[in-house]
């Protein structure tokens, strides 16, 4: 039963991260909007650090010819990757606006889920492991209680061990 | 007056040095406990008046330089590269931190003020106070070392003296300039003086969480003026570099984000170590974290280490920063160890669904945005290092990656204020969040007839998802905030008599900390949906001859003239362009582009009209060079008079939550007596 269950859950996440994997993945077609959306996936290369598709220089030395060979790539059928990969082969990595998804530049899309993951799954232990103190600590105080309810002189004993242990200082 | 500006400059640093040397004497001395033939009270007091000296001495180089720059001084290279005779005098004080030696001048400035206020409240908790201002003096010292030796503003022009000056950077020539850097360095500077007392408390074991109360005030003031300061930031971006957006993930920009994402962390999480004694090295190294977060920052901007469009000044103080920092780090992660067992903790978490836990999700969230953000700015110069490739890393990267982050602690937000402390059950999770859980589903609905659908022509569209999760998570947001007041609110109105307005600002006023805290959220979503709307913005860019026209929206723009005009500081050209909506005129727009004569820098002033539904953005580009015609660019952004209306919210709030609640005694005698009310345990609750 279990097992079945936990195959479910898995084809569940499966399908749901491929839905998720298809829909960011999925671009726009037609021309114009082409243009529009790898515009904003170089960067102009004139030192503005704007991306191309938003650079607003009048005259800028970067943004024409880049334009230009932007809208002859896509005249000519070229797809995204391929333009993406001509523009950095001419101009350097720098034009690409983000870091690729292969190689080192994997490493930058990675390690920020990678962090997250990790910090939620810790804090989801450490106060699962805090409650179980609490739990712990609730009840050994209630015992303590006892204790020191039936002897005296062990509570005292106590309370002296700790006057005596106890740090109060500063540098 | 360089003269007297330099003289200022090396008292400020010897009564920096004495206060930072006297000071950790006579407090170490106060420790120990050691017999000595002064008595260490009296080295700690000429220490703490030091350093109110030397706040005189660093308003008299500031005022120096204020000299220097009213008076056309050009003997000094810093007015000779910043300044110019023609210069608008409003924008002669913006002089005094376009340039990397006066902006740290400022910087010295303002930490002096802020230390001058923190020295003359020091009967507050005197030991505490006078830890504080050492490791003030400590932080002083460094800035004053910098503007005394490598990056001093007084340092004087070798050669024949110009006749005037290169004038201001044209970008920094805009009324928001005068205002907006300052605003930054309060808040950058600011967050000095919470580490200070955080620095100070735990070297001295300081009993209890007084001093989280005692700072409580400087952190959320200095958090309002890195808030204010971030916003206007963007509307200066927004409205003078033209390219229609307001936030472009620079390395600066994200240089005054970090830590104020840091800052909001460590004002949610203090309140854990107020009420339950919990997460006391946490708080600790937030704070420590900020204010390391605010050096790097400057180190980013002015060493040069990533390329900007804001890195206005930059130089080889980088090394003194990067040691600096080691130093500062050294400091913290010694005292943190020595001192490690006075951070023990006082409780636990009890429950995975409660407000303690909703607390530390919230961190996590803020601190994992701080984590991106800074693995963004950082990973150029790492993947240079590593495969010798710089990369780039630009907003589609953080629009990827920091935007879910972004929309999961918008959730929080709603949902954080809605869970009890301790613990929480199921009947209460259902009864507190069937409302809000309601209003995001109808905003879903709602936003999907109006056409805000994810899937556009059969293809999934990235921004309009967001745009409809950050509606109707903002909306379940609202539902719950606002239930929150009118909870309280009616429980007052039943039991004083009064209207439902009335007994909200009783509520209010009675729990100021909670319920500003609540409206700085409130603004918080309004800035949400605001960031939202650029998932819906249009352009259009048209050469326009006299009469033509180009249509955007609603809106149709016709080009009625273009003409030329010039002054002592700019040439500019700019285009008159009559705005008409569904076939009547409504007003004019002058799109205007200027050239400074000074270095020849263009410069664009967009024309903007705004409404609470879009801006009409418009763009002088420049003239075709073949026909003299203007080229324009026009842009219809939704909803960016939310992101301002928001930040508006959210100084409100803040300004509300720094006035004292009403004490019950004071509350008491604010109802009628007849209509005495018992104490309500659900309003006296958490903040």
């Amino acid at each position: 039963m279990r097992s079945r269950a936990f195959t479910s859950w898995t084809r569940f996440v499966e399908a749901a991260v491929l839905a998720v994997a298809v829909c960011l993945s999925v671009g726009a077609t037609d021309a114009n909007s082409r243009f529009n959306d790898l515009g904003h996936r170089l960067m102009c290369t004139c030192g503005c650090a704007q991306l191309l598709g938003e650079c607003d220089h009048a005259g800028c030395p970067g943004r024409e010819p880049e334009n230009g060979e932007l809208a002859a790539a896509i005249a000519a059928g070229k797809s995204d990757q391929a333009i993406l990969d001509m523009f950095a082969a001419k101009y350097g990595a720098t034009v690409l606006a983000a870091p690729t998804t292969h190689g080192f530049d994997l490493v930058a899309w990675i390690a920020p889920f990678a962090v997250f993951a990790a910090a939620l799954l810790g804090t989801i232990l450490l106060v699962r492991r805090w409650s179980g103190v609490s739990v712990g600590r609730a009840k050994a105080i209630a015992a303590g209680a006892e204790l020191a309810a039936l002897d005296p002189a062990d509570r005292e004993r106590r309370e002296r061990i700790r006057n005596e242990t106890g740090m109060d200082g500063g540098f | 007056m360089a003269a007297f500006g330099s003289l200022a400059l090396v008292i400020a640093l010897a009564l920096a040095i004495y206060n930072l040397l006297a000071g950790t004497v006579a407090l170490r001395l106060i420790a120990t406990g050691q017999p000595t033939r002064i008595s260490p009270e009296r080295l700690a007091d000429t220490a703490r008046r030091a350093g109110i000296a030397g706040f005189i001495a660093v308003t008299g180089a500031a005022f120096a330089l204020l000299w220097a720059v009213f008076t056309n001084d050009f003997s000094l290279t810093y007015i000779l590269e910043h300044s110019n005779r023609a210069l608008n005098p409003a924008y002669k004080f913006a002089a005094l931190w376009s340039g990397q030696e006066g902006s740290l001048l400022l910087w010295a400035w303002l930490l002096g003020a802020y230390g001058f206020v923190l020295r003359l409240r020091h009967k507050t908790d005197v030991k505490l106070y006078a830890y504080a201002g050492a490791i003030l003096a400590g932080v002083q010292t460094f800035f004053l070392l910098l503007i005394c030796f490598p990056a001093s503003p007084f340092a004087l022009f070798r050669g024949d003296i110009p006749a005037d000056g290169n004038g201001l950077n044209p970008l920094l020539q805009y009324p928001e300039m005068v205002i907006h850097p300052p605003m930054l360095y309060l808040g950058y500077v600011g967050f000095t003086v919470p580490f200070a007392f955080a620095l100070g408390a735990l070297m001295m074991r300081y009993p209890g969480e007084k001093w989280i109360k005692i700072t409580r005030t400087w952190t959320l003031v200095t958090w309002l003026f890195l808030t204010c300061g971030i916003f206007l930031g963007m509307h200066w971006a927004y409205a003078v570099l033209g390219w229609g957006g307001y936030w472009g993930w620079d390395p600066v920009e994200n240089a005054s984000f970090m830590p104020w994402l840091t800052g909001t962390a460590f004002l949610h999480s203090v309140m854990m170590q107020e009420r339950k004694g919990m997460m006391k090295s946490w708080n600790v190294w937030l704070i420590f974290s900020t204010f390391l977060l605010t050096l790097l920052g400057t180190l980013l901007t002015r060493a040069g280490l990533v390329s900007s469009v804001h890195a206005f000044a930059q130089s080889s103080i980088g090394t003194w920063f990067v040691v600096f920092m080691g130093i500062v780090l050294a400091v913290c992660i010694f005292t943190y160890i020595y001192q490690r067992g006075h951070l023990k903790t006082e409780h636990h978490l009890e429950s995975l669904v409660s407000r303690e836990s909703s607390f530390l999700f919230n961190n996590l969230v803020l601190l994992t945005a701080c984590f991106v953000i800074l693995w963004g700015t950082l990973f150029p110069i790492l993947s240079e290092y590593v495969v010798g490739n710089k990369v780039t890393v630009g907003a589609p990267w953080y629009n990827r990656v920091a935007v879910p982050i972004g929309l999961f602690l918008v959730f929080l937000t709603g949902v954080g204020p809605l869970l009890p402390w301790r613990a929480t059950s199921f009947k209460s999770i259902k009864r507190n969040f069937i409302l809000p859980v309601v209003a995001l589903w109808v905003t879903v609905i709602v936003c999907l007839a109006v056409g805000v659908r994810p899937w556009v022509d059969a293809q999934f569209n990235t921004g309009n998802f967001y745009a409809l999760v950050a509606f109707s998570v903002s909306a379940a947001v609202l539902t719950a905030i606002i239930s929150e007041f009118l909870r309280g609110a009616a429980v007052i109105s039943r039991q004083t008599g009064r209207n439902l307005i009335s007994s909200t600002w009783l509520l209010t006023r009675r729990n100021t900390r909670r319920y500003g805290g609540y409206l700085v959220h409130i603004g918080v979503v309004i800035v949400v949906i605001g960031l939202a709307g650029s998932a819906f913005n249009r352009n259009v860019e048209s050469e326009l001859a006299v009469g033509d026209h180009l249509n955007i929206g609603p809106y149709q723009l016709v080009c009625t003239g273009f003409t030329q005009d010039s002054n002592a500081l700019f040439n500019s050209e700019y285009a008159m362009l009559n705005v008409s909506k569904n076939g009547k005129h409504q007003f004019q727009m002058l799109p205007e582009r200027r050239v400074y004569l000074s270095d020849g820098q263009p410069e664009t002033r967009v024309s903007i009209h705004s409404t609470p539904e879009w801006d009409l953005y418009v763009v002088y580009e420049g003239a075709n060079p073949d026909t003299g015609h203007p080229i324009i660019k026009a842009i219809l952004n939704p909803l960016v008079g939310w992101i301002w209306a928001g930040l508006v919210v959210m100084v409100l709030g803040t300004f509300i939550a720094l006035v004292p609640s009403l004490t019950p005694a004071t509350a008491a005698l604010k109802v009628p007596a007849a209509r005495a009310i018992p104490t309500e345990p659900a309003l006296k609750g958490g903040d």
